[in-house]
């Protein structure tokens, strides 16, 4: 137990952050005089007080201590920086050896293919924890060309991997500016109030429909749930390789979502079975039998078709918006395609 | 023989993260095994006898599920040293979210769901304030933000806790509780031990049978609620 924290005083302590003010409020079941120390402080709390709160005098000075090193941390740590992050083959399900090495770079984007089952997940899992040939495809992840520290490995305040999937829903109970003002004060980074209005504007430009700050997180369409989750992992999660299951087309901008993605230097990888999300990417990796059985660059042939798939999919997206609209769809769609006319 | 004990709220997925974790340390060459705790019953043996584990069951029944465990946990340590274990796991069911079988010197996980709430955290006592890591579920359903703020709480209510992040379908999050889990101290025998923080004093009339309501029969240790200054 250091003495530093023993003779600081509860407001100093307090005034750090509103999680230590928090706790010594809900200790003393009040808020305790801000010029005592924290030694005086615990003297005068009852043994009721303690066991009400369910920890004893030596575990309330521990925690005091743990949780001042933990506002530290927070206002100290920056986001772990990667330059370039290796993955090295393993073996497949039949436990023959995977040929891979491959290398990605921040502001790279990488799809994954293959059938359901193929180990998608189980690439996307090992990157997520890092494996050192510890998981069941025996994969080696080096960051930075080393393999990582078990410091950054198995940190709780660094996590390398932000997750986005379709499988993905907000649950809580709050309104969009509420809740997005909470997650960056878990950055402690700043103003909170200009960071929630740039989250907000951004997810807007990429949704269809707008929605304001008020509106509440659990009520949002798909579309402004996907543009949402998309502004807020670019604009306030720290974290700077974002791993992708599919970003379904629900009336939102998913080319606009990767490069604002992509802009923030993050590395991104992104399973997915639809063509324009995986021609999007500058590389695509084939996953069969649990392996990594071929990495295409995408060709100049692939970018000419992904921009006529591209049109094909903005034909059918203003068909559903006017469907939407409470319009009719009896115009003839072909004279939309140009290649059909 | 390492021990671990793992505390949690009802269906947050304890079941799911120690068979996923245990049929790991399985192919690591462990041999782990398993004592499940409940109150009245439970078909979780099941789980474990497929995955190949030795497993025990304890049933609570009419005794505090908590108090039942205290009472137990060091015949479960004889039981595994006789299945010749490398480690003993003892899942328990955390009912009120007041009571914590943690013990000094054994390696305590406390399980969490996202789906809990943002404010769970706090409101968990000592099983999740006193715990060595913290592991958190269901975080594949729901946004990259809420687990953001969620894991923020639980550093927030727990600072010396690793937090986990664990799938309970896939088993993702598993090779690093592996690695809490065979970093755990090694213990032969819990006589004389101590639990981390003491199991809650209700001594009352309704503790040995009691069921009428009324004055007369709050005797012993009572709480009382406050109402002065509230309502209108």
């Amino acid at each position: 137990m250091s003495r530093s924290i023993l003779t600081r005083t509860i407001g100093e302590l307090s005034a750090s952050h509103p999680a230590m003010a928090d706790f010594f409020i809900g200790v003393s079941g009040q808020t305790p005089k801000p010029d005592g120390s924290v030694l005086s402080w615990l003297a005068g709390v009852g043994e009721d007080r303690l066991s009400q709160w369910g920890m004893d005098r030596d575990q309330a000075l521990a925690h005091i201590e743990a949780l001042a090193g933990q506002i530290d941390a927070l206002r100290s740590s920056s986001a772990p920086e990667v330059r370039v992050l290796t993955i090295l083959g393993g073996i497949n399900k039949q436990g023959q050896p995977e040929d891979l090495r491959l290398t990605l770079r921040p502001g790279e984007l990488v799809s994954v293919v293959g059938p359901t089952g193929s180990g998608k997940s189980r690439l996307l899992g090992d990157i997520e924890c890092l494996a050192q040939g510890d998981t069941p495809s025996g994969r080696r992840i080096l960051v930075n060309d080393a393999p990582p520290p078990p410091g950054l490995r198995f940190s709780t305040h660094q996590k390398l991997v932000a997750q986005l999937s379709q499988t993905m829903n907000f649950v809580m109970d709050l309104s969009v500016g509420d809740f997005i003002a909470m997650h960056a004060e878990c950055r402690l980074a700043g103003e909170v109030g200009p960071l929630v209005s740039q989250v907000i504007a951004q997810a807007n430009d990429l949704a269809g429909e707008p929605f304001d700050r008020d509106a509440a997180l659990t009520q949002l369409s798909g579309g402004q749930t996907r543009a949402l989750m998309i502004a807020d992992t670019a604009l306030l999660s720290a974290s700077p390789i974002v791993l992708i299951d599919e970003i379904e087309n629900a009336g939102i901008d998913r080319k606009k979502s990767l490069e604002l993605l992509l802009a923030r230097e993050k590395i991104v990888l992104m399973s997915t079975h639809d063509p324009i999300l995986a021609l999007l990417g500058d590389r695509r990796l084939v996953i069969r039998g649990g392996a990594v059985v071929d990495i295409i660059e995408t060709s100049l042939a692939e970018r000419a078709n992904l921009a006529a798939l591209e049109q094909l999919d903005q034909t059918l997206m203003a068909v559903r918006h006017r469907l939407r609209g409470g319009q009719r769809i009896d115009s003839p769609v072909e004279e939309m395609l140009p290649w059909m006319r | 023989m390492r021990v671990i004990t793992v505390a949690g709220p009802p269906s947050v997925g304890k079941t799911s993260v120690v068979d996923k974790t245990a049929r790991l340390l399985k192919t690591r060459g462990q041999r782990v095994g398993v004592v499940k705790f409940d109150s009245l019953a439970t078909s979780d043996d099941e789980i474990y006898a497929r995955a190949g584990l030795p497993v025990a069951v304890g049933l609570a029944g009419s005794v505090c599920p908590d108090h039942f465990f205290v009472s137990n946990i060091d015949d479960c340590l004889t039981w595994g040293r006789g299945q010749a274990l490398d480690m003993l796991v003892a899942e328990s069911a955390g009912l009120c979210n007041r009571c914590s079988p943690h013990i000094q010197g054994v390696l305590a996980i406390c399980v969490v769901d996202t789906l809990s709430g943002v404010h769970t955290p706090r409101k968990i006592g000592p099983m999740l304030k006193l715990a060595d890591v913290v592991v958190v579920t269901k975080g594949d359903i729901v946004s990259q933000a809420e687990r953001e703020v969620f894991a923020f709480n639980v550093r927030l209510a727990n600072p010396r806790a690793a937090i986990v992040f664990f799938n309970g379908i896939t088993g993702q999050g598993a090779t690093e509780l592996v690695h809490h889990m065979e970093n755990a101290p090694s213990v032969d025998g819990l006589e004389g031990r101590r639990l981390r923080f003491p199991m809650p004093s209700a001594v009352c009339p309704y503790c040995v049978g009691e069921t009428c309501i009324g004055r007369d029969h709050q005797r012993g240790n009572v709480r009382k609620m406050n109402f002065a200054g509230t309502g209108t």
